[in-house]
Order: structure tokens, then C-alpha cells, then sequence
């Protein structure tokens, strides 16, 4: 099992590390500072911190020794004129980072908004758009979903060829590459959106995706969160089957997917989009163990009632083994889970705003 | 000695040694920026609010993604005053200077987070 957490929040990154029975972390790296994403990669161990400063713009930094010392990298950026408007916004968020394949050793993936995906060769020190995918036609009909810009927020690299990518674009639906990202098609067939004209509502490019995760044990089986539903696919996101209903709501942002047990996968349920709050102020975490036929809401150890804590689609994470699962909210909780969620300890109520958990 | 009008302009060429005696443009930073950069202040060779931020970049690039994003233009919430006025071309920062004027790098009140 991990016994470190790292925390992307708010107002700092922190480093939990799981010794005498506690989660413990020292002082935050970057205090002060909101961080959008991080990334610990596996292959090297380098951490990876983005960072996204009011004033100062999206900023993208670099650690070799754990997170004592860190180097500032240069950010993706896209490049001057690309889009042709002359009110094209610059890069304002680091949605994700994402090591490529486990053999290619320096290979990064990184999703932005506005929805750019960027790929790195040499461990993030340059950066390069994916104009196949930015010079697709459809991305002129993707639009904001929460925020004002479409955004990029999940790249799945498949284990067993990392030239297959799935990204998922909240909104603009699901894309595939089997070539690195030499070119791109839509997936997704079989989402279904509530939110547009019944002539669009299964249109796979209308798709709002909060975020998708895959079996590493089993890559062809991806749970989607949605904008409106629960969806599963067990054709690497080239078709999905809604699973419904699902109490207490199939509304939320993060899913996270067992390593190992295809048929496992758990979700944080709030009440609908116009209200993203835990339904009736109970705070729990579903978990399905059969392929969607049935969830089972994992409370104990949770908030019982007045809670107003939102899981971020980054904030849910499950270790290599299938047993710890780490979630943060926006109001600064942090909780772990022992035995695939049974049992949740409360590990901070102080921190700020969480956007990320990562084990690793 | 005729002077070409349009060479007054070029950030090369407006320069001490060009004009003895004559004051450049002072460019100094907010110091919120200094735990992010170290940029202190200096005397810029510089006939626009651009020159004068490229005159200090050139000396340290890392300085130019925190004050300009990827298409040149001046962060949102970054704010520039020329004396005590503040530019008023935020994308293209030609905004003029004189000799004697004072540049101020601010971080802007809003985008706070």
C-alpha cells in the first residue's frame, strides 16, 4: 500500500507520508499558491507541480528529490496567432499531467484550459501542441462546462500500447488516437446529454465528461462520470451503457478505478449540477463491485450530516493495491479509506480547497 | 549632426552613450514578483512600455511569462504605470515613454485567489 499522499490544493502542495499510524505532512511546498495538478511519475519518481498564479499566469515546476527542491520548467504555451481570433486566450489552467508510456521514459501528456493537450519529451522542459487535435473542426462546437473554456482534464495512456490515447474534453466529448496523437477520431457512442436539444442529446461530441478512469489490470473497461449520468464502457470508450438509476445520485465529478478488479469502481455522489452539495448533507463515497449493478454508499467515518464537501474530478485516488483510496473536497477535508473504502479517517478538516489527491 | 527622428525610437540605438548625460526611463517591480523572479529595478534604454519590458528580459528571460502571456500581451491582472498613469495599451505597450519617466510594475488588485 502508499504510504505517501501528496495534496494539490489551493494554497499550497502538501506531502503526506503514512508512519506510526498517522498521515502526517510537513509544511507545504509553494504556501500561498493556488496548485492546479500534480503529477508523481512512476518511472523516474519525479514530481511534477502546476501551478496557476493569479497574477503571474500558469507556471509548471519540477522536484528530482521527493519535493524538498524544485526547479521551475517552462509551461505549455500556445503558440503566438494559433486559432486565428485575436481574443484567443493564453493557457490559464493545467488540468492534468500524465507520464506516457512506461518504456518511454521523459514522455509527459498535459491537458489545459482552454482544451489543449501538450506533449513533452524530456520530462516537461519543452512542450509541443498537439495541433492534430487542436486543428480538429468539431473543437470550434466544444464549449465551457463550468468554466468559460473547454478544458482537457483526463488523458488515459493504455499500458499495453502507449501509442492508444483516450482524452475526454469537458465539453466536447471523448477522442481516441492510436498513433501518439498523429490523429484523433470521436468516441463515446452512447452517452447521452440532458442538457441540449433532444436532436443532439446523443451526439458524442455534446458529451460533458466530468472524468474517466480505467482498469490498469483491464484498460477496455472505462467508467465515465458525467454531466448527467454513469456510464461504462468495456470497449476502451469506443461505446458506453448508462447505469441507472444509482442512489444516492449519479451526478459528481471524480470516479477512480480499482487496479486490478475490473468490476470495481467508486464515485462521489452530490445532488444534481445546479446543486453540488452531498445529497441531504451526508457525505459518501459509491462503490460498485459488480460492474454497475449495484452501488453500495460507503459512509463510515464520513460526515453523517451538514456536509458541504465537493469531490474535484481530481480529488479521488486509489493505490497500486485497490485498498487505500485518498479523497479530498473543497472545504479542505481530507480522508482516507481503508479496505476499498469501508472505512474512512478524517487525516485534515484545515487544508485549503483540494484540487488533486495523488498516492505515489 | 542630423538625427533620423525614427532611430530616436530603437531601443539600441536610444542609448547613454548616443545622448551623454541624458536620463533613461526607470523600470522597477512590484514586490510580489521578487519571490517568484528576482527582477530589481533598472534604468531601460527605451522608447515604449515594450522596449522597456524587452530591455529587461532580454537580461532575464524567465521574467516574461509572468508579466506577458504566450501571445505578448500584459497578464490580466498585471498592471503597468508610467509615472502615475497607467498604459493604456495593454496589447501592444506602446505606450511612449520620456527620459525622465518612471515605470511600475504592479500585480493588479484583482485576481487574487
Amino acid at each position: 500500500m502508499s504510504d505517501r499522499l501528496l495534496v494539490a490544493s489551493r494554497k499550497g502542495l502538501f506531502r503526506f507520508r503514512f508512519s506510526g499510524g498517522e498521515w502526517r505532512a510537513g509544511a507545504p511546498a509553494f504556501p500561498g499558491e493556488p496548485v492546479s495538478a500534480l503529477l508523481a511519475d512512476p518511472r523516474d519518481g519525479r514530481l511534477y507541480a502546476a501551478l496557476r498564479l493569479g497574477h503571474f499566469g500558469v507556471k509548471l515546476h519540477r522536484s528530482e528529490d521527493g519535493g524538498e527542491t524544485w526547479t521551475e520548467l517552462a509551461a505549455p504555451a500556445l503558440p503566438a496567432g494559433t486559432g486565428g481570433a485575436t481574443d484567443l486566450p493564453g493557457i490559464d489552467m493545467i488540468w492534468t499531467l500524465v507520464p506516457g508510456g512506461a518504456d518511454a521514459k521523459g514522455v509527459l501528456w498535459c491537458g489545459t484550459l482552454p482544451g489543449a493537450l501538450f506533449r513533452s519529451g524530456d520530462g516537461g522542459e519543452t512542450w509541443s501542441l498537439v495541433e492534430s487535435l487542436w486543428n480538429m473542426p468539431e473543437r470550434a462546437n466544444w464549449s465551457g462546462g463550468g468554466y468559460d473554456h473547454p478544458g482537457i482534464h483526463t488523458i488515459l495512456v493504455d499500458p499495453r500500447d502507449a501509442a492508444r490515447l483516450t482524452v475526454a474534453v469537458s465539453t466536447g466529448g471523448i477522442w481516441k488516437s492510436t498513433d501518439a496523437g498523429a490523429s484523433w477520431r470521436l468516441a463515446g457512442r452512447g452517452l447521452r446529454a440532458e442538457y441540449v436539444p433532444p436532436a443532439l442529446a446523443n451526439d458524442p461530441a455534446s458529451q460533458d465528461v466530468h472524468r474517466l478512469a480505467s482498469c490498469r489490470a483491464a484498460p477496455d473497461i472505462v467508467w465515465c462520470q458525467h454531466h448527467n449520468g454513469i456510464f461504462l464502457s468495456i470497449d476502451g470508450a469506443e461505446t458506453f451503457a448508462e447505469i441507472a438509476p444509482v442512489a444516492p445520485s449519479a451526478f459528481g465529478f471524480a470516479v477512480a478505478a480499482h487496479p486490478a478488479d475490473p468490476a470495481t469502481a467508486w464515485f462521489v455522489p452530490a445532488v444534481k449540477d445546479e446543486c453540488r452539495i452531498p445529497v441531504d448533507g451526508r457525505l459518501v463515497v459509491n462503490r460498485t463491485s459488480d460492474g454497475g449493478r449495484s452501488f453500495q454508499a460507503l459512509r463510515t467515518g464520513l460526515p453523517g450530516g451538514a456536509s458541504y464537501d465537493l469531490i474535484y474530478r481530481h480529488a479521488l485516488d486509489v493505490d497500486g493495491t485497490g485498498a487505500r483510496i485518498a479523497m479530498g473536497s473543497t472545504t479542505g477535508n481530507l480522508w482516507v479509506g481503508m479496505d476499498g473504502g469501508e472505512r474512512w479517517t478524517l487525516v485534515s478538516a484545515h487544508l485549503p480547497p483540494i484540487a488533486q489527491v495523488a498516492f505515489g | 549632426m542630423q538625427v533620423n527622428a525614427e532611430r530616436l525610437h530603437h531601443p539600441t540605438v536610444f542609448t547613454q552613450s548616443l545622448y551623454p548625460g541624458q536620463r533613461m526611463p526607470r523600470i522597477s517591480f512590484t514586490a510580489n514578483l521578487q519571490r517568484h523572479v528576482s527582477s530589481p529595478p533598472r534604468e531601460v534604454p527605451a522608447g515604449t512600455v515594450r522596449e522597456a519590458l524587452e530591455a529587461v528580459f532580454a537580461e532575464n528571460p524567465r521574467l516574461r511569462s509572468y508579466l506577458l502571456d504566450e501571445h505578448g500581451r500584459l497578464r490580466r491582472h498585471v498592471s503597468i504605470y508610467v509615472n502615475d498613469r497607467m498604459i493604456a495599451d495593454r496589447g501592444g505597450l506602446a505606450d511612449a515613454l520620456a527620459g525622465e519617466d518612471e515605470i511600475f510594475v504592479f500585480q493588479a488588485l484583482s485576481g487574487g485567489r
